[in-house]
């Protein structure tokens, strides 16, 4: 942790600027901690994403990752620490004003809504857009109907830059597993987040599959600020800015993909110090 | 699946224009049919006509948004005493300012209930809701100087307007309101089902996290749905009293609740046009089987309890053979015989776009 403090503030001297530089960040958790009963699930995490940046959070099994993403979306509130998005700190952060803060988060249960179409479920990601009321619905007046015709247009975009478009008439529940992923990640992308949280977006995936997905997120760099939770190293090497590494609820380790992978408490971290390596660590490091 | 992003041509391309197209056909034909029937079908129609209003309100709340309610009944009969309340002054307004204060007034007592709903969930909800529906008709005997105890209140509705001739059947003018009433609900609550609103009430019913990830408030939701289902009540108690001349707690049991529930159920939760076939079940069906209980001498025993033999083993037989209800049923043969998949539903009756699922997950 102090490691990341350290960098963060050469970082600043030398930008010389250090207000302008600390507001830029996209994302900026700051001494955050969270306990559940007696567990310190999270212990004085500080980490930030910067605009247009992919950053993968990893780390063994019960390390915070998830709990971390919570917290940044308003699932879980921090027993102390702050949390910055685009410059503003959010105290009582609830999730359903994630959408107009500019961040959009998929779930690692999917979460599709199973009785209606998926272009509808892409539709209801794109809601952040529409701008005609309950009174124009309800009276059916043409803003509503604009508004309808303007969001069909853009979640039939996003469909087809995901190369999904044949789906829009199902419904999720009949489509195969990588369909309903891009699914949902469609209807996070509606949205055209600032900020766009992917929760193990390569689970259940095959290597094909996960080589798509990757150059896909590659390819969102620079639109939005990308943070990513990941057990497969390959995908989150080969796409990720910066990659933070919990462990225990701790950042051991903050840096570019070559930094981490070969930082020793890393290492320790995953395979363990002496005796306790577990196969279950050890598959997640070698991708599996 | 290219149609789908084709936007409807012509002026038909306006929810508005396409609903209410459609309400002017449904108005000729009932006009109609109206003029050439008996005084006691035109009574019937007339009840059919607030039945749709109170079943297509729950069909939005439990179909669309997925909160079960067991007090609509409850809910109607704020309706019905506040019809009976104003049409009893001096000088009454006229029934169409009336009928809306009724929407006003049930809408802000569903807000009240809305909110609680919001809170709770599945059982929960249905056994709060059935305890509003048990306990408010005991606030007659309560206020029983205002509200008449248990004989009710007596409902001046007063006579056809003069310009439609003397000799003009009240039946006919009470079924010409009521189903006025029924379509204009139909047209409003069909405008919200196909726009954002509806597709909003979906997701919160389909997934409530997801829901809120994607900027859903969904307590916020959940009370709007249930204002909106409030108010629908609200208008289809007004007309209760306007069509059967009374407010009394007795027409406002815990049965009607359930039976409009049942309306919902077995049309189709969640379809507009189910909740037609809903309502026009629950009218005809007691009729029918108590003119076949005469037909063959029963009893009185048996005659009394005949439509409730045949309205359960009607339920049964639609769950059975169509679990998604008529409409649900209707859909699917219709999907069949265009060889459509039935898992893909059907886009083109803006009507019937209104999703079929189950009520609550």
């Amino acid at each position: 942790m102090r490691q990341i403090r350290n960098e963060r503030e050469t970082r600043f001297d030398a930008g010389g600027a250090s207000v302008t530089e600390a507001s830029r960040a996209a994302l900026r958790i700051e001494g955050l901690t969270v306990r559940f009963g007696g567990l310190v699930a999270l212990d004085a995490v500080s980490m930030h994403v910067d605009p247009g940046e992919v950053v993968g959070i990893i780390g063994p099994n019960g390390a915070g990752k998830t709990t971390l993403f919570n917290v940044a979306c308003g699932f879980v509130r921090p027993t102390s620490g702050t949390l910055e998005i685009k410059g503003t700190a959010q105290r009582r952060l609830r999730p359903h004003q994630l959408a107009r803060l500019g961040v959009a988060r998929t779930l690692q249960g999917l979460g599709l809504f199973p009785h209606i179409t998926c272009l509808d479920n892409v539709m209801v990601g794109a809601h952040r857009h529409a701008r005609a009321g309950f009174t124009t619905a309800l009276l059916g007046l043409p803003p509503s109907d604009r508004d309808e015709t303007a969001l069909r247009e853009r979640s039939l975009a996003v469909l087809q830059e995901l190369g999904v478009t044949e789906v829009a008439g199902r419904l999720p529940g009949s489509l195969p597993y990588p369909l309903q992923k891009r699914v949902a990640l469609a209807r996070a992308l509606v949205a055209d987040p600032d900020i766009l949280l992917l929760d193990e977006p390569a689970s259940g995936l095959s290597a094909a599959e996960m080589d798509d997905l990757g150059e896909l997120i590659r390819g969102l760099r620079g639109r939005m600020a990308v943070m990513l939770v990941e057990h497969h190293m390959d995908l989150v090497m080969s796409v990720c800015d910066r990659i933070v590494v919990l462990d225990f609820g701790k950042v051991i380790a903050t840096g570019t993909p070559a930094q981490v992978r070969s930082d020793e408490r890393v290492l320790a971290a995953y395979l363990g110090d002496e005796v306790d390596a577990t196969d279950e660590s050890i598959s997640e490091v070698s991708g599996g | 699946m290219a149609t789908l992003a084709l936007p409807r041509r012509g002026p038909l391309r306006s929810t508005l224009v396409r609903h209410v197209v459609l309400a002017i056909v449904g108005a000729l034909l009932l006009l109609v049919l109206t003029t050439s029937v008996s005084a006691y079908r035109d009574f019937q129609m007339a009840n059919i006509g607030y039945y749709v209003v109170a079943v297509a309100g729950l069909t939005v709340l439990t179909g669309l948004n997925g909160q079960i309610s067991l007090g609509h009944g409850a809910l109607m009969m704020v309706g019905a005493y506040t019809c009976a309340l104003l049409l009893e002054r001096d000088n009454p307004l006229p029934l169409a300012v009336v009928l809306v204060l009724c929407v006003v007034v049930t809408a802000a007592v569903g807000a009240l209930v809305g909110a609680a709903a919001a809170r709770l969930r599945g059982p929960y909800l249905a056994g709060a809701t059935l305890a509003f529906a048990v306990g408010l008709p005991g606030l007659t005997s309560h206020y029983a100087d205002t509200l008449g105890g248990d004989n009710g209140l007596n409902v001046l509705s007063g006579p056809p307007p003069a310009s439609l001739g003397l000799d003009f059947p009240p039946e006919r003018w009470q079924a010409w309101i009521t189903l006025s009433a029924a379509l204009i609900t139909l047209v409003l609550l069909a405008n919200l089902a196909s726009s954002r609103v509806g597709r909003t009430f979906r997701a919160v019913r389909d997934d409530e996290v997801s829901a809120e990830l994607a900027g859903i408030h969904v307590a916020r939701t959940q009370v709007l749905a249930f204002v909106i289902s409030a108010a629908c009540a609200g208008l289809a108690g007004g007309l209760l009293a306007f069509v059967s001349g009374q407010a009394s707690p007795g027409a406002f049991s815990v049965a009607l609740s359930l039976s409009i529930l049942a309306g919902a159920v077995l049309g189709g939760l969640g379809s507009l046009t189910g909740a037609v076939y809903g309502a026009i079940a629950l009218v005809m069906l007691p009729a029918w089987s108590s003119n076949a209980s005469d037909r063959f001498s029963l009893g009185t025993n048996v005659q009394h309890n005949l439509p409730l033999l045949v309205y359960g083993a009607l339920l049964i037989v639609v769950m059975l053979a169509a679990p998604q209800g008529l409409q649900g049923g209707v859909r699917r043969l219709l999907g069949l015989l265009h060889g459509r998949a039935p898992a893909t539903p059907a886009r083109n009756d803006p009507v019937t776009e209104v999703t079929v699922s189950e009520p609550d997950r």
